[in-house]
């Protein structure tokens, strides 16, 4: 089936690896992403705590460009289903989505202001879900297990699910609340050992890191701690901002609290695609702050190493010439 | 945190109007909507914690050690404006260099990082949407209409 694609600021560059491992890991099955041309930032959490029309507004501009381009989308329960694989986004589309359908005040005004744009919306059309949902729901685990050919076996992994996925499914809600399991399900599909990890719904902090520092560090080392804890070899995420966060941040949390955490972060989908035999370079491994050769050694991957860099100059100088000594 | 949620809650429902937009409790608040799939009475929690930033910043009067958080939020939207998408590049750069100069020594590694692992470009600009004129001509009308419903 064809979805409206919709894949967020994040995995335009950041979160590239999530990108590319996301098409590897569909493409042995009948999805098809297309990309809502010209789309714009969700603005995650950001402009809704400045200006709240503004906020609607700029989130409507992608659901009317994907309301115009999805004719050729498929339909299931009468909707055309856009898929986001950033949980902010899906967060956002599916919460306009929604308040714009029950709310007719916000939808008048936000169509005054579409007008300016030469654009109108009417909401109903959209159904906005998040990648792992269209993975384990409309793929299927059964589908998936028959694509494992290299199984997970013995990696240990704490499935992180962070907030927005679950919480508060104003359009979907295609898992507990507080207690998620179906990446756990996906995971052992692969043959992974899933860990218990109690605190696999709780917020990385989101903006945290860029507003106060203690607060983020403290919520990054809770998640950490407690996958460690549990001897997880890898936290598996699915969302773009939950692995800046546990990953680019855990040499800052392990200076702040004295610690050595050493816990690779990685989509769900690039373990997907090594369960199904995809070579890591194509997964976008190896683009991770904290190495996740160590951990994916115990499953026979091996990453191969960046290319050679140019050679810096040698460090070698001319010496000062001297003159010859006499004998 | 100076008031916990359900005092602030208490505060709002008392009519506490300066002392709420004072306080620095709805900054905390990171959107991870815990409380409002918990809370037995249905009360979008989140959209209301949204509602005090918003009103705090309109007022003007909000906590002087949060002041980091409208400010990252507001340049984060400048660059939306300019570009239809989010610039890490800018905003680490922009926001940074105006909030925590001193701290950019520190964040120097991360950035470095971020370049070498092929997640950052060193750019100083970036490819604007086809749309930038319609998203802008759109943003302005709705921010005319008013943002605090």
């Amino acid at each position: 089936m064809r979805y409206g694609y919709y894949p967020g600021c994040s995995l335009e560059k950041n979160a590239i690896a999530y990108h590319q491992s996301a098409l590897a890991a569909i493409q042995p099955f009948d999805v098809e992403l297309v990309e809502i041309d010209d789309w714009n930032c969700c603005g995650a959490t950001e402009y809704i705590a400045i200006n709240l029309l503004g906020a609607y507004s700029l989130v409507a501009r992608n659901l009317a460009l994907a309301a115009q381009q999805a004719d050729s989308w498929g339909v299931q329960n009468g909707k055309h289903q856009v898929v986001a694989p950033c949980s902010a986004c899906y967060l956002n589309l599916g919460k306009a989505e929604t308040y714009l359908g029950e709310t007719p005040q916000l939808l008048e005004k936000v169509n005054i202001a579409l007008a300016e744009g030469g654009l109108n919306y009417t909401p109903g059309s959209l159904m906005v879900r998040h990648l792992l949902d269209i993975v384990v729901n409309d793929i299927g685990y059964e589908n998936i297990a028959s694509k494992v050919i290299k199984p997970l076996k013995g990696l240990r992994i704490a499935p992180y699910y962070g907030c927005l996925i679950v919480r508060p499914g104003f359009q979907v809600s295609f898992d507990d609340t507080e207690h998620p399991t179906t990446l756990d399900k996906l995971m052992r599909t692969l043959g992974a050992t899933v860990v218990d990890f109690p605190m696999k719904a709780n917020c990385c902090g989101g903006h945290m890191t860029q507003i106060s520092k203690p607060v983020a560090m403290d919520m990054i080392y809770r998640l950490l701690k407690n996958a460690a804890d549990y001897n997880a070899d890898a936290i598996v995420t699915l969302c773009p901002m939950c692995q800046l966060n546990l990953d680019a941040y855990q040499g800052d949390v392990n200076k702040m609290f004295n610690t050595n955490l050493n816990i690779p972060v990685l989509y769900f989908t690039q373990l997907m695609g090594l369960a199904f035999g995809v070579p890591p370079e194509k997964l976008g491994l190896g683009k991770e702050f904290v190495d996740a050769r160590p951990a994916l050694a115990k499953i026979g991957v091996e990453i191969p190493e960046e290319p050679a860099k140019k050679k810096r100059p040698s460090k070698e100088e001319l010496p000062m010439p001297q003159m010859p000594q006499e004998g | 945190m100076d008031h916990t949620p359900r005092l602030i809650f208490a505060m709002v429902k008392a009519g506490m109007r300066d002392a709420v937009l004072k306080s620095n409790t709805p900054w905390y608040c990171v959107s991870c909507y815990y409380c409002m799939t918990r809370c037995p009475q249905e009360i979008h929690i989140t959209d209301i914690m949204y509602t005090l930033k918003r009103m705090s910043i309109e007022a003007g009067i909000y906590d002087k050690h949060v002041k980091d958080a409208p400010e990252f939020s507001e340049t984060f939207i400048d660059y939306v404006k300019k570009y239809g998408r989010s610039f890490e590049v800018g905003l680490a750069t922009r926001y940074h260099l105006s909030h925590h100069p001193m701290n950019m020594m520190g964040m120097a590694p991360m950035g470095m990082g971020m370049l070498r692992k092929g997640r950052m470009n060193l750019a100083l600009t970036r490819k604007p949407i086809k749309g930038l004129d319609q998203l802008n001509k759109i943003l302005a009308k709705a921010e005319e209409l008013g943002g605090i419903p």
